[in-house]
C-alpha cells in the first residue's frame, strides 16, 4: 500500500498526486513511468512519472481523468492508499546537449516533460517549450514549465489565452526559422503523429514518449509493441522513447483503441470520446 | 495378500460439458476412501525408484505409508521436509514422466498415482490447519542474510529451504502477487489461486520476507543488494518474454501472447470483468499457436470465457507435442478443435485494424532436428486461411533481459538464459545463484523447485564458509 500524501487539482479533471514510495523515488530518472493498480479489483496501468523527492521518497504522478481507472484514482485524496505503484520502469529519456530543444507538449503531459526538461537545461541546452491547451481552464504547468524554458509559447484551442490554434503552427514558424536542432514531443499519440509529421519535412531530430496499452510493465505480456523502423519493440522495456520519425502511429493509434468502441482514428485524429483528450 | 490392483483409483473431474464453461478446478481430488484405496496399491518396494525420479527427493513411499496407516500428520511432515509447494506439485507436476514413470508397479500396470495421493495430503493439511499442531522448528538465525529475486518456484522453494537453514531471507517479486508463473500462467481450473497464496503463506510462515512490487535492475541492481547488507543471492526470475512468430499483421488488434492473454485471465482476473477492472478482447473463434502446456491453458481459457470454436494450431503432429498428455485430453474433452501440421503464415485485418484472417499452410514432417523431433517442412501448394477473431501465440518465453542486462559479470547465453551449474546453480558472478527457466529457458515447476532446492544447499554451503 503507497500513501497519497498531497493532491492538487490541476485543471478540471487533472490531478496531481504526491505518493509515498521511496523506493522508487531512490532511482527514478526523467521519462520513466509507475504501473499503478488503485484497489484489489483494479487493472494495471502505466503513468509517467512527474517528479520525485530523494529525501523525501516521494513520486509525484500527474494523471487525466478518464477511464475507469483514473476515475477511482480521481477519488482518493491525501491520507489514503493505492494498492500497488511499480517502478521507475522504462529507460530514462536521453539526455545529451543537443543545442536548441523544442519540448512539445499537450494535454496533461505538460507535467511529464518537466524533469526532462529540467535535464536538458542542466546539459546547457537551450529549451522552447510549446504548450497546447484547449482552452485557458485547462492550462496548467505554465509556471513550471515556463521557468525552465528560454522561451514559451502556448496555444488554446478556444483562444481563451495567449495563442489561438494548434500547436503545429508555432513549431512550424520555429523550424522555418531554422532555430531548432532537436525535439521531444509528449501527449496524446494524434499530437505527437502530427508534431513528428511536421519536423520531419524539416529533418529535425523527434523523440516521442510513447504511451500504448501496458499490462506488467517489465516485459512480460508485449501489449505495449510497437512498430519502429520496421521492428516490433515493447514500449514498456525498450522505450518509452522513441525516433517519432521511425514510429507506425497507425499500428500504435489502433492498439490504443484495443478496447475502445469506436476503433476507427477519425479525420485529425480527433475521435470522440478518446481518452487522449 | 490381496491380489495387487493394476490399475489405479480414478480421479473424479468435472463433467466436460460443465467444466467447458467455469473456471472451477477440473480434477476434483480423492475422498478419504479413495486415496486409501490408491496409498494401499504401493507395496513399499525397497528400491524406492519413486523417489529418485522426484527432483526435489521427496520420501515417497513413506508419506504414502504414513497416509495408508492413517497417520495423516506424519504424511504432511514427511513431504513439507522436502516440498515447500505440495498442493502446487501435486497438481500440474507431470509425474507421468517422474516419480510415476519409474514407479515399480508401472512395468506391470498403471502405477501408483502418487501426484493425485500428494494432492490429497496437501489438501488435507488445509482442511486441517487448526486441528494440526505441528509448528514448524526454526534452528538458531545464522545471522546472514539472502535475496531471492523472484517468487516462482524456484525462487520460494530455495527461499523456503534456507529459512528452515536459518537464514534472514527476502524475496523481491515484481508483480503485486507471490506465486510467478503458478499464478499469472496456470489457470484457476488447473491450480485454485487459493492453493498458491496457502503455499506462499507457508513459506512466509517460515519467516521469509516477500517484497512484492519490487522490481530488480529498477529500483536496486543485483549488486547493490550484495552492497547493502545481503550475504548472497539467488535469482529466480524465470523466463517471461513472449516470443512472437514475426510474420505479417502479428500487431494487429487480437493477437495475443500467451502471456499477455494467460495474464489478464488469471492474475488480472479478466474472466470477472466488469467486477474485476481489466478486460479482455474475444469473439467467436479463438485460434491458439503451440502445442505445449500454456497453448493448452489459452485454448481452455478462451473456451470459458465463451469463445464458441476453440483451435490449436501446431505444426508438427500429436506426438511431438510438448504439453502434457493429461492435458491434452481434457482439452479435446472440452471440445478443442486441433489443427496439427499447420502453420501460420501472417494475419490479416478487417480494415479497422483488427484480425480477422490467418493465413496457414499446411506442414509435412521431414529429418529429426536438434530437439531430436522432425522437423515440420511446408508444403508447397497447400496454403488456406482461417477466419478468427482473436489469436493467442503460445510458442514459449525467454528469460527477461532486465537482470542481466544491470549485472556486470553474469554470463548469458544466445538465448538470454543465465549460464549456471547445473549441479549447484552456481553462477560464474560471485555470490549469485540462479535456478529455474532463467537457466534452463522454459520448463516445469517440479525442475526450477529441484533447481531452487539444489541452489540453497550450495549456497548454505557457501555461506557456512563466512565468519
Amino acid at each position: 500500500m503507497y500513501k497519497i500524501l498531497f493532491r492538487q487539482d490541476l485543471a478540471p479533471k487533472i490531478h496531481q498526486f504526491k505518493v509515498e514510495a521511496p523506493a522508487i523515488a531512490r532511482k527514478a530518472q526523467p521519462g520513466q513511468f509507475v504501473v499503478i493498480r488503485v484497489d484489489e479489483k483494479g487493472e494495471r496501468i502505466p503513468l509517467s512519472i512527474a517528479d520525485w523527492h530523494r529525501e523525501e521518497g516521494s513520486i509525484t504522478i500527474v494523471f487525466n481523468e478518464v477511464g475507469r481507472t483514473t476515475r477511482k484514482l480521481a477519488a482518493l485524496g491525501a491520507g489514503d492508499y493505492i494498492t500497488n505503484f511499480i517502478g521507475p520502469l522504462g529507460l530514462p529519456a536521453h539526455i545529451d546537449k543537443f543545442g536548441t530543444v523544442a519540448c512539445v507538449v499537450a494535454g496533461y503531459s505538460v507535467a511529464t516533460i518537466v524533469p526532462i526538461a529540467r535535464a536538458l537545461k542542466e546539459a546547457e541546452n537551450r529549451i522552447i517549450s510549446i504548450i497546447r491547451a484547449p482552452s485557458k481552464e485547462t492550462l496548467f504547468g505554465e509556471e513550471q514549465l515556463g521557468g525552465l524554458s528560454d522561451q514559451l509559447i502556448i496555444v488554446t484551442g478556444d483562444g481563451s489565452y495567449e495563442r489561438q490554434g494548434f500547436i503545429l503552427e508555432p513549431l512550424k514558424e520555429l523550424l522555418e526559422r531554422k532555430q531548432i536542432d532537436h525535439v521531444i514531443t509528449i501527449g496524446p499519440a494524434c499530437v505527437m503523429r502530427l508534431t513528428a509529421a511536421t519536423t520531419r519535412f524539416f529533418g529535425v531530430k523527434t523523440i516521442a514518449s510513447l504511451n500504448p496499452i501496458m499490462l506488467d510493465g517489465t516485459g512480460m505480456c508485449g501489449v505495449c509493441r510497437v512498430i519502429v523502423n520496421g521492428v516490433t519493440k515493447f514500449a514498456c522495456v525498450d522505450g518509452p522513447e522513441f525516433d517519432a520519425h521511425e514510429v507506425d502511429w497507425d499500428s500504435l493509434m489502433a492498439r490504443r483503441c484495443t478496447y475502445s468502441s469506436d476503433r476507427e482514428p477519425l479525420l485529425r485524429y480527433q475521435c470522440h470520446n478518446c481518452a487522449q483528450w | 495378500m490381496p491380489k495387487l490392483d493394476l490399475n489405479r483409483v480414478p480421479m473424479p473431474r468435472q463433467d466436460p460439458k460443465v467444466r467447458a464453461r467455469n473456471f472451477n478446478e477440473v480434477a476434483l481430488g480423492y475422498s478419504a476412501e479413495q486415496a486409501l484405496a490408491e496409498a494401499s496399491r504401493c507395496i513399499q518396494c525397497p528400491k524406492r525408484p519413486c523417489a529418485e525420479g522426484c527432483p526435489v527427493g521427496v520420501d515417497i513411499p513413506d508419506f504414502i505409508k504414513a497416509l495408508r496407516d492413517g497417520n495423516m500428520p506424519e504424511a504432511v511432515k514427511i513431504l513439507k521436509s522436502k516440498n515447500s509447494l505440495p498442493g502446487v506439485c501435486g497438481r500440474v507436476c507431470p509425474q507421468e514422466t517422474q516419480c510415476e514413470e519409474t514407479c515399480t508397479i508401472a512395468k506391470r500396470g498403471a502405477p501408483i498415482a502418487i501426484g493425485r495421493l500428494e494432492r490429497y495430503v496437501a489438501d488435507w493439511e488445509q482442511a486441517n490447519k487448526q486441528s494440526l499442531n505441528s509448528p514448524v522448528d526454526l534452528p538458531k538465525p545464522t545471522g546472514k542474510r539472502v535475496a531471492v529475486v523472484g517468487s516462482g518456484p524456484a525462487g520460494l522453494t530455495a527461499a523456503a529451504d534456507l529459512a528452515k537453514l536459518g537464514y534472514s531471507v527476502t524475496i523481491f517479486e515484481a508483480l503485486h502477487v507471490a506465486g510467478g508463473v503458478l499464478v499469472y500462467g496456470i489457470p484457476e481450473f488447473r491450480l485454485p489461486k487459493d492453493i498458491v497464496r496457502t503455499e506462499v503463506d507457508y513459506v512466509t510462515s517460515l519467516g521469509v520476507e516477500l517484497r512484492l512490487d519490487s522490481v530488480i535492475g529498477k529500483i536496486d541492481t543485483l549488486d547493490e543488494l550484495l552492497g547493502g547488507g545481503y550475504d548472497a543471492v539467488f535469482l529466480g526470475t524465470g523466463a517471461g518474454l513472449p516470443m512472437f512468430l514475426n510474420i505479417p499483421g502479428e500487431n494487429l488488434n487480437g493477437v495475443y501472447s500467451a502471456n499477455e492473454f494467460l495474464t489478464r485471465v488469471n492474475l488480472m482476473k479478466a474472466y470477472l470483468f466488469p467486477e474485476y477492472d481489466t478486460p479482455l478482447r474475444l469473439g467467436k473463434r479463438v485460434a491458439v499457436i503451440g502445442g505445449g502446456n500454456v497453448a493448452m491453458d489459452s485454448a481452455r481459457c478462451a473456451l470459458r470465457l465463451g469463445a464458441q470454436e476453440v483451435y490449436i494450431v501446431y505444426r508438427r503432429s500429436q506426438a511431438e507435442m510438448p504439453a502434457r498428455r493429461e492435458e491434452v485430453e481434457n482439452a479435446e474433452e472440452e471440445g478443442i478443435i486441433f489443427k496439427f501440421l499447420t502453420n501460420p503464415t501472417g494475419f490479416l485485418g478487417d480494415g479497422r485494424r483488427c484480425v480477422r484472417t490467418m493465413e496457414c499452410i499446411q506442414m509435412e514432417l521431414g529429418e529429426p532436428d536438434e530437439s531430436g523431433r522432425r522437423r515440420p517442412i511446408a508444403k508447397p501448394g497447400s496454403e488456406f486461411s482461417m477466419d478468427i477473431d482473436v489469436a493467442i501465440v503460445a510458442l514459449g518465453t525467454t528469460p527477461n533481459p532486465l537482470i542481466a542486462a544491470t549485472t556486470p559479470g553474469l554470463e548469458t547465453t544466445r538465448r538470454g538464459t543465465v549460464v549456471a551449474d547445473e549441479m549447484t546453480g552456481k553462477t560464474v558472478k560471485p555470490k549469485v545463484w540462479a535456478g529455474g527457466d532463467i537457466v534452463t529457458g522454459a520448463a516445469t515447476v517440479i525442475s526450477a523447485m529441484g533447481a531452487g532446492k539444489r541452489a540453497a544447499a550450495s549456497m548454505d554451503e557457501y555461506l557456512r564458509t563466512l565468519s
